[in-house]
């Protein structure tokens, strides 16, 4: 449950930061979202990892299909990908995700530990 | 944190257990708080950063700010109100289905803004490079690269700034290109302020820089670029290499004044006034100037103009015509870019409704109509450019030699900014003639403490934007006569047709009268004997209105046959006037459908004289089955140079090899730089005496002829064409791999567009070579209402993320035109429209 709330805040506040800040903004979300939802740090790193995952990726598909693809083919080819839009939406999504995610990583590192000893 | 480590560490026995459970959980915490932070950092800074040529990749893949909202909605509905200060009233603007802005506005400044605010929203980043690169500021955004840096220093000892800070002063000293001009930058800049992150072009983010304020300046660096395309290119300096070798009276063999093919602008037989003015051939010429150069010169231009940007246009009268009404053509023919370097419009105002082709980078319509009259524009391809040798006092350029004292230059300090780097500083030295291009700082070797200072019009002061107001609001010949009477480079042949029948032609520009001889080499710089001596009188310019055949036609043939009393060089192309002037003399009761037909035509006059001459020559005897089949396709060949016909890809490569073997050879004595005589001029030579001079093959002992030459030509080229059949086939259009590449060519190929299936050559009338050609063709049959058909290869939206972006390629490519709406303001419910834009000032 947690892990899903911390994904799904991540992806929401990276969407509204995006429009007045800059793109890195995505890193202080997942930061943020890290530091208050405690977590261990594997599953830190994946919600925000994830959260910035499915927001780029659906933020990317929606403008890429209302598009008929027409831009993401030729930057496909640029880049290069061969041309392949899925493709150039997946290289979008894992550069937000891995930043979203190493950035949730340092969040949820600053969280007490529970002692071991009881 | 670490103050509890260095402060608390004691290692007390009992404690031992605690403490280092109490480290370790806090190691536990900062190790992978340190490395994801690291990570983190790294990450964004490696994102947020260019590496070489790779944008900053996080930035340009972001959805929200990045290429991905460059991306438009297909089925975009562009309605829009907007409020902007800087006008005076209210603009309607409709856009139509081909996403053509219909302007509608209540006054002359509110119609400049709002073109302004629409080439801006559409075509900002190509506008704002076309003058980065006329000013010799490409190292400033592009980077460090030797290329760049001697593309920029070219462009500022050419004296492309000095030039526009020349016209500006003009532009700015008539109260309506001033009006006109402020109205058109404020426009751009009004578009330019809403410009964010997320909408910035998507050729900024991918080159990482942002757009700066516009300005009427940059305005007139547009229309020195226009200059330099047009009438930027010359031969002197190869000639002058080649004269250290080939007498004067050789050179006029290799380069003839009057092709013995011409068919000039203004017909045979026109009678022509005494010269109002006549230039005396300073004493020495004889033996200083034509005599043999002893040296060649290392100066060399590295990014010449195209020497095909040339036109055809022409007009039929109402007695040739099936509606009675004249019918005006025209198709420039230039690079093939995306964005294009075209964009349409009409602009309506209370007094003026013109309809064309538009140049982003500055106001009105260029290439157009309005209700009572039609213009366009072919390329007058005179020389207008001339090179003196100075003779500086020392390495400081502070002083040269000029009439028998030391003269003192101005020096320009020229700051070249280059991104990555420092900046570059280049001294270029003024004179009476112009600027030194050419010294030892910018050539390294050779000139031996000299400089080549450069003569040209398009740096004298001029307002060519003037015409192009006044022609948009012509009514009559009356009016155009006066609109065309000031402008000065670059040198155009003026069609012009009016609804009330009148058709004619003027070839317009500032043209030096030259004496016989000026300025084909570099001249003599150290006195004023071999400066221009004047300018040919405006009413001497070749003209020709209401000719008795019905017809005008120019296509950047010499204007002029040789009984036009002044010396008038140019780098004229033959052809496409001949097939152009034989189609238009057979043709009656003509038709807009007609003429479309005709700017199609893929004849190739040159060929029809060139095939029969190989043929005649070429040994059959020993050919191989290949050069056979070669042989035998022309035979056959009905010189029409069709996209799948293999022919005209044999002729081609084989006329090619001709020159090669013809020339090459001597000219390969010729140290420096040198260029080919012009395929028209072979051709001619061949046909008067094909035993001429050349024919031998100067490396060997053996004296050749003819047929062993075409023979040799014919192997060459075999080999060639044995090699590419195997490849990808001989067919016309492969060959020539005819396409549209984006500004920046190989650096954003897939922006671009390769492999169309088009016919034509240079010099045919549809003149479509690999990249370049009819960059907008237009039909205008002015009848009431205004008949008009056009197209041009690109779209109207810049951006390369638009359907809009090059949706008139396919058409163009297979010959289709758009009818041109002259919108009028009661149709503003008409199906074509599909989108409106309001613009109020509050």
């Amino acid at each position: 449950m947690k892990f899903l709330l911390a994904t799904l805040l991540t992806a929401a506040f990276a969407f509204l930061a995006g429009m007045f800040l800059p793109w890195w903004s995505i890193a202080i979300v997942a930061f943020l979202v890290a530091l208050l939802m405690k977590q261990n740090i594997g599953a830190g790193f994946l919600a925000g990892f994830a959260g910035i995952f499915i927001m780029w990726a659906l933020y990317a598909t929606v403008i890429d299909v209302k598009n008929d693809n027409f831009l993401s083919h030729q930057i496909a080819k640029l880049l290069p990908l061969g041309g392949s839009s899925i493709l150039l939406v997946f290289v979008t999504a894992l550069v937000g995700g891995l930043v979203g995610g190493f950035a949730a990583m340092t969040g949820s590192a600053l969280h007490k530990e529970k002692r071991r000893r009881r | 944190m670490f103050h509890l480590f260095s402060e608390n560490y004691q290692p007390k026995k009992p404690q031992t257990f605690f403490l280092s459970s109490r480290l370790y959980l806090l190691l536990m915490r900062i190790i992978p708080f340190v490395i994801g932070l690291v990570i983190t950092a790294t990450l964004i800074f490696l994102l947020d950063n260019r590496w070489g040529s790779t944008p900053a990749m996080g930035r340009f893949l972001s959805p929200q700010q990045g290429f991905w909202q460059n991306a438009e909605p297909a089925s975009a509905n562009n309605n829009e109100q907007l409020s902007m200060p800087g006008l005076k009233g209210k603009v309607d603007v409709y856009m139509d289905d081909r996403l053509v802005p219909h302007v509608f506005a209540q006054n002359d400044e509110d119609i400049y803004f709002v073109q302004g605010y629409l080439h801006a929203k559409y075509r900002l980043w190509q506008m704002e490079f076309q003058v980065l690169a006329a000013a010799g500021r490409v190292s400033e955004k592009m980077g460090n690269d030797p290329r760049f840096l001697r593309y920029d220093r070219e462009q500022r000892r050419l004296g492309m700034v000095w030039a526009a800070e020349n016209a500006l002063k003009e532009v700015e000293a008539n109260a309506q290109t001033k009006s006109a001009g402020d109205a058109y930058t404020a426009g751009v800049n009004a578009y330019i302020n809403t410009v964010t992150k997320s909408t910035l072009p998507l050729e900024y983010k991918l080159l990482g820089y942002a757009p700066e304020p516009w300005s009427n300046f940059k305005s007139a660096l547009f229309l020195k670029m226009m200059s330099k395309t047009l009438a930027g290119y010359d031969r002197d300096l190869e000639f002058t290499n080649e004269r250290t070798v080939f007498p004067d009276s050789i050179m006029q063999m290799l380069y003839p004044q009057v092709p013995d093919s011409l068919v000039p602008i203004i017909p045979k037989g026109t009678a022509f006034a005494p010269p109002g003015i006549v230039p005396v051939k300073p004493a020495t010429a004889d033996s200083v100037y034509f005599g043999i150069e002893t040296k060649p010169t290392p100066a060399v231009e590295k990014y010449k103009p195209n020497r095909k940007n040339g036109s055809n246009n022409w007009v039929v009268g109402g007695a040739k015509t099936a509606s009675g009404s004249p019918i005006l053509c025209n198709d420039p023919h230039l690079e093939l870019s995306l964005p294009s370097i075209w964009y349409e419009m009409q602009l309506t105002t209370p007094t003026m409704s013109v309809y064309g082709a538009t140049f982003p980078g500055t106001n009105s319509v260029i290439i157009g109509f309005n209700e009572n009259v039609a213009f366009g524009f072919t390329n007058a391809q005179r020389d207008v450019k001339d090179y003196y040798a100075i003779r500086f006092k020392d390495a400081s350029k502070k002083e040269y030699w000029f009439d028998s004292a030391w003269k003192e230059t101005q020096l320009r300090i020229d700051t070249i900014k280059i991104k990555g780097a420092a900046d570059f500083y280049d001294t270029v030295a003024y004179t009476v003639f112009g600027p030194v291009m050419y010294d030892e700082s910018f050539t390294s070797e050779g000139l031996n403490g000299k400089g080549v200072a450069l003569r040209w019009t398009a740096h004298d002061a001029s307002n060519e934007g003037l015409m192009w107001l006044q022609l948009n609001r012509a009514k009559t010949y009356q009016d155009y006569e006066a609109a065309i009477k000031d402008f000065s480079t670059p040198g155009q042949n003026m069609v012009f047709a009016s609804a009330t029948g009148d058709i004619a032609l003027w070839q317009q520009a500032k043209f030096p009268a030259r004496w016989q001889g000026q300025g084909k080499y570099i001249m003599p710089g150290e006195d004023s004997s071999y400066m221009w001596q004047g300018f040919i009188p405006q009413a001497e310019n070749p003209h020709v209105i209401n000719p008795a055949s019905g017809f005008i036609q120019s296509a950047n043939q010499r204007p002029v046959d040789s009984t036009y009393p002044y010396f008038i060089p140019g780098n004229y192309i033959n052809a496409r006037g001949i097939a152009v002037d034989r189609n238009l003399s057979q043709m009656q009761n003509i038709t807009p459908q007609d003429m479309m037909q005709l700017q199609q035509n893929v004849y190739s006059p040159f060929a029809a004289g060139a095939v029969p001459l190989l043929l005649k020559y070429v040994q059959t005897s020993g050919l191989s089955r290949s050069e056979e089949n070669y042989v035998n396709l022309l035979r056959k060949w009905n010189f029409n140079c069709d996209a799948t016909a293999v022919a005209p890809t044999v002729y081609q490569t084989w006329w090619d090899s001709l020159e090669t073997v013809i020339w090459k050879d001597e000219l390969a004595t010729v140290k420096q730089k040198t260029v080919l005589p012009d395929e028209q001029t072979l051709l001619e030579i061949l046909l008067k005496d094909s035993a001429m001079l050349f024919v031998d093959d100067v490396t060997t002992t053996e004296k050749e002829t003819i047929q062993q030459q075409v023979t040799k030509a014919l192997h060459l080229a075999a080999k060639y064409l044995d090699d590419e059949e195997s490849k990808t086939g001989l067919a016309w259009a492969k060959h020539k791999n005819p396409g549209v590449l984006h500004l920046l060519k190989d650096a954003l190929l897939p922006f671009g567009r390769q492999g169309l299936q088009v016919g034509g050559w240079s010099n045919t009338i549809n003149a479509i070579t690999t990249t370049h050609g009819p960059s907008w063709r237009m039909v205008v049959e002015l009848s009431s209402p205004v008949k008009a058909f056009g197209i041009y290869p690109g779209g109207q939206a810049g951006n390369p993320g638009s359907k809009y972006y090059d949706n008139f390629i396919n058409d163009w490519a297979t010959g289709k035109y758009y009818e041109l709406w002259l919108m009028k303001e009661t149709e503003t419910t008409d199906k074509r429209i599909i989108a409106k834009i309001t613009f109020t000032n509050s």
